[in-house]
């Protein structure tokens, strides 16, 4: 997501406009400054943390991230420039005119080291017992800066009570620095506004509405807060504890699905670059802590298409041939539930566009609680069903009391990249070394349809794979079944390709340009309901919206930190695993049809896929009482 | 007693409070235009009375080179520095001076709006200062072609603060206009370039603003006389604390702090405390210095403290003041003033060693050379000072006949 | 809160919407004027502020955190700044503050039970050359002595 257009910016954060010269081309665009002892030239406005990264000169940040505006607010980053009085922020300051830099001066180190030992000084919590253990900027700082002690004290009971209201995200003020960047993501990014810094001076913090617990609040659970904090002020809410207890109860049948997002990316957690998945070694690995089947959550994200794909198609349907106004369309996706709970929020009035199909997560855990326990002879009761998802918002989705279809818990636990890659290190497992294993039948090999759910853009390429085929017995004319439009890291992506020789039962269909819009991010989520409202999206049929950045692959459970180059390298990976499979249409997926054929009898959207693996939404709206 | 809106009291001095009719300013401003105008100020050396001294004439100009559709004039009225009490003589006795030094300003730069931001503490003045601002549209000195002259347009709207020292701070004073928390902005950019609404903006201290209409009227060269090589003209100073006539004075810049202390006959004086809060503490040795932007400077704030005065209660008092006051958001200012509390508390206690407060010290340097407004750049100063120029009495004497501040 | 008052709180923070304008720089004025008639800005005003003028709650919340003249818990219908900064300090304001206390029986922070009167400490006021000095909602009082802030406290409805 490029950040400069899709970002509302309080104008106190708005990058700088800094005016050019009259005559840009007498420089040539670029200044030459001097930094220490080396002359470099940076494009005119280049900040100085910039200029000195790209001339591999390191500067602390803590405040600084990728994806957000500058806040300039820790003041870690400073670096004297010459003629000016006091330090200047190189996070925030647009080089303009020939300045010298000096990066590492006495008065710089000290006022760092000062920085940071202030900050400790009021930061409660201690490194062996924290979550962010090795992965914390500020314990790297205190690190770098070689901090061996309190030079002013040391903070000695908790300011804040943990707020852990939330499914999905606690927060432990105590631990915060204020560096304001979750307040940015939440605001900014993500456009959703539970976070504000509150009060001033002293007391300052970061609080919410009133300072309700954030379950009160209009928190949608992204989760993505926690990927861009520096600290464990913020973490998913681990339900590790609870799994490791049914693993170790030998009445439970524990299984766990896995989604391909969390398989991209857990190669970070293990020092690994990002950009490679781990899909073989992570099924070993799964099964030598101790669960007893691991499953592939994209079976069920091939079960999501054929219902959502079907339900596009009856719903066109109804459009198109009955002319009936009360069905609504654009139909919106329901899989990411970051965006469930935003529509729910903001725009309850807009619940009907929504596709009534779960999530590939909660059709599974249903699947597994009847078809699955059934087949294999297992009472439901003892069978704990656990997902492995890139995703703080299914915390809170598999807590919904709606989602209890087979007449249990329908998954019972939700649990981030993070969190699983701590339990394997936990069991003593270097997962890269693990050797590579396949999925547990029934659900075996999914298509790689559904594997390409993991990135902005991969359910909406999926249903067109299917849809189209279904509509014109033709494949989608992409080469490879590549369909680019859907790809890339743009805000919103909007195109459409047109059914023409259709097969008969879908002539209704003939000539019908299928109209497209792929969003991520819930800031884009709320342009494309903007536009809906304006009436703009009549002659759209299809919408596919994931809450987080970049799509699943960007989730709030994912590995920190996050920044766009990350996010890429996933989504390559995820694209190349599945350009590999033999298997890349949901409808050809063998237990698809397996399934349809023995136990959903009544087909897609039938009456016992009704009951499974539809929902129903709740209008929430914004205030809060 | 409910303080009258005093007008009685006649004032003098060199420069403000000399004598000036209104309008006549304007009118002389009409005359020169904006290029002249730039020069005559330019020629009187006036530099901000808001505490940071920037040169007005570069400030004014710097504006009215930028290129937007809008453009603003902000009257910075949220005076709050401890001890400082100037910009409400001015407004409530003088309010045609800084008004017609904001149309001025508004002429020469190309603004045609002018906002007051009046500190919430002074609502009080709302009533008189909107009433003279009506009279000023019907005597067309606000307004539609000002003065008849052919698109000179300019009005003054008044806000209000509602109590918070920073957004005295220009950029901070900006965000609070736009509806935000009073958070200081990074910079650059400057106001002058992206400022109120991202337009170019001029914000100027009362003061300033209310020397403007004297120097065009009466020229550079006669505003010059007054004052240093460095520091031209006269300075508002308001006085307070142990000394006979606490109250606002119009002196020569250049004035000895021991001059002034004769004028507003303080007895027994142990220290001077020169800029407010965010000022210097200056002892019984330093009082031959004068007070200018080249040796002590000051928005004009002189507390007087005499000799029965507990130092390190005051100095309490002021780090109490600038922990309450951050705006919160950056980390040396934020955390480093709840610090240096800490540290005087200790020192009260008795539980110090001196690398303790060398290193408290080293901190304010910290503070003053990388937090990201001039509060925390400068609350460090009082704490700097006094430990270093009240040592004896602080670390060193056994506190006896110091009558403490606080039973 | 009963809904009839809620509706009456909605019907004016539309009109004041309407006359300062939608957009955020007129925040600060909407939020001034709401506190000046109601003595605090609740939860609910909060919330129709936040949805007129289409910004979160959680900033409309935040802004009036930051000010010290805006509350989001109710006040007494008077509110008493007393000045403790430096020179009304050293002018006597412990002796004055002592009085107060002592006279209302609460302490500053604190609203009498009758909610006449809200005490609470300001920083310096603009009127050091004649401390002590309070205010008094927005009206200043100053060379204050004990039993003169006394008796205008007592004289206040
Ligand atoms: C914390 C802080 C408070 C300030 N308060 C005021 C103030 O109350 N009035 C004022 O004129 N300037 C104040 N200033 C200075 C302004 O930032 C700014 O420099 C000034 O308004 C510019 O006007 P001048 O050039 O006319 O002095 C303050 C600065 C800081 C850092
Ligand atoms: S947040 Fe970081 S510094 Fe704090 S306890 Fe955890 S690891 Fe240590
Ligand atoms: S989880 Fe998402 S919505 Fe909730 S506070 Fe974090 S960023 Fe905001
Ligand atoms: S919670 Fe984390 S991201 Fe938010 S301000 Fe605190 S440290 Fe920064
Ligand atoms: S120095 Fe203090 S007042 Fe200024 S921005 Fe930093 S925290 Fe805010
Ligand atoms: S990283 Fe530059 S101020 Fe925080
Ligand atoms: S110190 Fe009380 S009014 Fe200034």
């Amino acid at each position: 997501m490029s950040k400069s257009e899709n970002i509302r910016i309080p104008v106190s954060q708005q990058a700088l406009i800094v005016e050019k010269p009259i005559d840009i081309t007498a420089i040539g665009g670029t200044v030459t400054i001097q930094i220490n002892e080396k002359k470099v030239s940076v494009p005119f406005g280049t900040t100085i943390l910039d200029a000195c990264k790209e001339n591999q000169i390191h500067i602390p940040t803590l405040c600084h991230h990728p994806d957000l505006c500058i806040a300039g607010v820790c003041r870690i980053c400073v670096v004297e420039v010459e003629g000016l009085r006091t330090l200047q922020t190189s996070c925030s300051f647009p080089v303009t005119s020939p300045i010298k830099i000096h990066t590492s001066t006495e008065k710089v180190r000290k006022a760092r080291r000062h920085i940071i030992d202030l900050l400790l000084s009021e930061h409660y919590g201690e490194c062996y017992s924290c979550f962010r253990n090795e992965n914390c900027e500020l314990q790297s700082l205190a690190k770098e800066y070689g901090v061996d002690g309190y030079s002013f004290g040391h903070i000695l009971e908790p300011k804040y009570k943990v707020d852990k209201s939330s499914a999905a995200v606690i927060r432990d003020m105590n631990k915060c620095i204020l560096c304001k960047r979750c307040v940015r993501t939440c605001i900014d990014l993500q456009e959703v506004g539970v976070l504000e810094a509150i009060k001033r001076g002293h007391d300052t913090h970061v609080g919410t509405f009133l300072d309700k617990p954030l379950a009160d609040v209009i928190c949608i659970n992204c989760g993505q807060c926690i990927n861009r904090c520096p600290t464990a002020a913020l973490r998913a809410n681990d339900p590790s504890d609870e799994i490791w207890n049914a693993i170790d109860d030998p009445k439970k049948h524990v299984v766990i699905q896995t989604a391909p997002s969390p398989r991209a990316a857990i190669g970070e957690e293990f020092g690994i670059e990002p950009g490679h998945s781990f899909t073989g070694e992570l099924n070993t690995a799964l099964r030598r802590i101790g669960f007893d089947k691991v499953f592939d959550t994209n079976f069920t994200a091939d079960l999501t298409i054929m219902e959502e794909g079907t339900e596009l198609i009856r719903r066109l349907k109804k459009v198109v041939v009955e002319k009936d106004s009360s069905v609504k369309l654009p139909q919106f996706t329901s899989c990411s539930p970051g965006w469930i709970k935003f529509i729910e929020h903001f725009y309850p009035e807009y619940l009907d566009y929504l596709s009534s199909a779960k999530s590939p997560q909660q059709m599974f855990g249903a699947v597994i609680k009847t078809f699955y326990a059934k087949e294999s002879k297992i009472d439901p009761a003892d069978i704990i069903t656990v997902a492995l998802m890139p995703c703080a918002a299914k915390k809170f989705e598999c807590n919904r009391p709606e989602m209890n279809a087979s007449g249990f818990k329908d998954v019972d636990y939700g649990l981030t990249t993070r969190e699983m890659a701590k339990m394997i290190r936990e069991a003593g497992i270097h997962l890269p070394e693990m050797p590579k294993s396949n999925f547990d039948e029934p659900f075996g090999n999914a298509s790689g349809a559904g594997l390409i759910f993991g990135a902005t853009g991969g359910v909406m390429e999926a249903a067109l794979r299917t849809v189209y085929e279904l509509v014109t017995g033709r494949e989608v004319p992409f080469e490879n079944l590549r369909i680019e439009p859907c790809r890339g890291f743009e805000g919103i992506k909007q195109a459409y390709i047109k059914l023409d020789n259709c097969v008969e039962s879908y002539n209704f269909l003939e000539g019908v340009e299928l109209k497209f819009i792929v969003a991520h991010g819930t800031a884009n989520a709320k342009k494309v309901m903007e536009m809906l409202q304006r009436g703009e999206l009549r002659d759209v049929h299809f919408v596919e919206i994931m809450a987080c950045p970049g799509g699943c692959l960007g989730g709030g459970g994912q590995p920190i930190p996050t920044s766009e180059e990350i996010r890429r390298k996933r989504a390559q990976a995820i694209y190349e695993e599945e350009e590999g499979l033999p298997v890349r249409k949901s409808h050809e997926n063998v237990h698809i049809k397996y399934i349809y054929e023995n136990f959903l009898t009544d087909g897609p959207c039938g009456e016992l896929s009704h009951k499974l693996l539809h929902t129903h939404y709740t209008k929430r709206g914004k205030y809060i009482s | 007693m409910e303080t009258t809106l005093k007008t009685s009291k006649k004032r003098t001095g060199p420069v403000l409070f000399s004598n000036y009719q209104q309008a006549d300013g304007i009118k002389k401003a009409i005359e020169l235009g904006r290029e002249n105008i730039l020069l005559e100020l330019k020629n009187s050396g006036l530099k901000g009375r808001g505490g940071a001294g920037f040169s007005t004439a570069t400030k004014w100009m710097l504006s009215a080179a930028a290129n937007a559709e809008k453009k603003f004039i902000v009257c910075n009225a949220d005076e709050g520095e401890p001890g400082t009490f100037k910009d409400r003589v001015l407004l409530l006795e003088y309010p045609e001076l800084v008004f017609d030094g904001m149309v001025i300003a508004g002429f020469t730069i190309g603004a045609k709006k002018g906002i007051v931001y009046l500190r919430g503490e002074y609502e009080y003045m709302l009533p008189s200062l909107e009433g003279f601002l009506n009279k000023m549209k019907e005597e067309n000195l606000l307004g539609k072609n000002i003065l008849e002259k052919e698109g000179f347009d300019f009005d003054i709207n008044i806000r209000l603060g509602s109590g918070a020292y920073v957004c005295g701070e220009e950029t901070a004073l900006i965000e609070s206009l736009e509806g935000y928390r009073g958070e200081p902005r990074n910079r650059p950019p400057f106001p002058v370039n992206t400022g109120y609404l991202g337009y170019p903006t001029v914000v100027n201290n009362v003061e300033t603003l209310a020397s403007i209409p004297h120097i065009i009227y009466k020229g550079g060269e006669w505003f010059k006389k007054n004052g240093t090589d460095k520091s031209k003209g006269s300075k508002l100073f308001s006085v307070s604390g142990d000394c006979g006539k606490p109250g606002v004075y119009e002196l020569q810049w250049g004035t000895k702090i021991s001059e002034l202390l004769e004028i507003v006959e303080a007895k027994n004086c142990k220290a001077v405390q020169v800029g407010g809060a965010s000022g210097v503490c200056l002892p019984k040795s330093q009082f031959n210095r004068s007070l200018a932007y080249e040796d002590a400077a000051t928005g004009g704030s002189i507390i007087i403290f005499d000799e029965s005065r507990n130092m390190l209660k005051i100095l309490k008092n002021f780090m109490e003041f600038f922990v309450e006051e951050s705006c919160g958001q950056c980390t040396p200012c934020r955390v480093g003033n709840t610090k240096l509390l800490e540290g005087v508390d200790n020192i009260g206690k008795g539980e110090y060693t001196f690398s303790y407060i060398n290193n408290l010290k080293e901190l304010g340097k910290t503070m003053q050379a990388a937090s990201k407004c001039g509060l925390g750049q400068s609350s460090p100063n009082s704490f700097i000072s006094i430990l270093d120029n009240f040592k004896e009495e602080i670390f060193y004497s056994n506190r006896k006949g110091i009558k403490n501040v606080k039973e | 809160m009963l809904v009839v008052e809620k509706n009456n709180l909605s019907y004016e923070i539309e009109r004041m919407v309407k006359e300062y304008g939608s957009d955020r720089q007129s925040l600060l004025q909407i939020l001034q004027a709401i506190q000046k008639k109601y003595k605090h800005i609740s939860d609910f005003a909060q919330q129709e502020i936040a949805r007129l003028m289409n910004i979160h709650p959680v900033e409309v919340y935040s802004v009036i955190s930051f000010y010290s003249f805006l509350s989001t818990e109710p006040k007494g219908r008077n509110i008493v700044r007393l000045c403790k900064t430096i020179a009304c300090d050293m002018a006597g304001k412990d002796a004055v503050e002592t009085a107060v206390k002592r006279e209302l029986g609460i302490s500053f922070g604190e609203t009498t039970n009758d909610q006449r009167i809200s005490l609470e400490y300001t920083n310096c006021l603009g009127m050091c050359d004649e401390g002590p000095a309070m205010l008094i909602n927005e009206k200043v009082y100053t060379h204050l002595d004990p039993e003169m802030a006394v008796n205008i406290l007592n004289e206040i409805k």
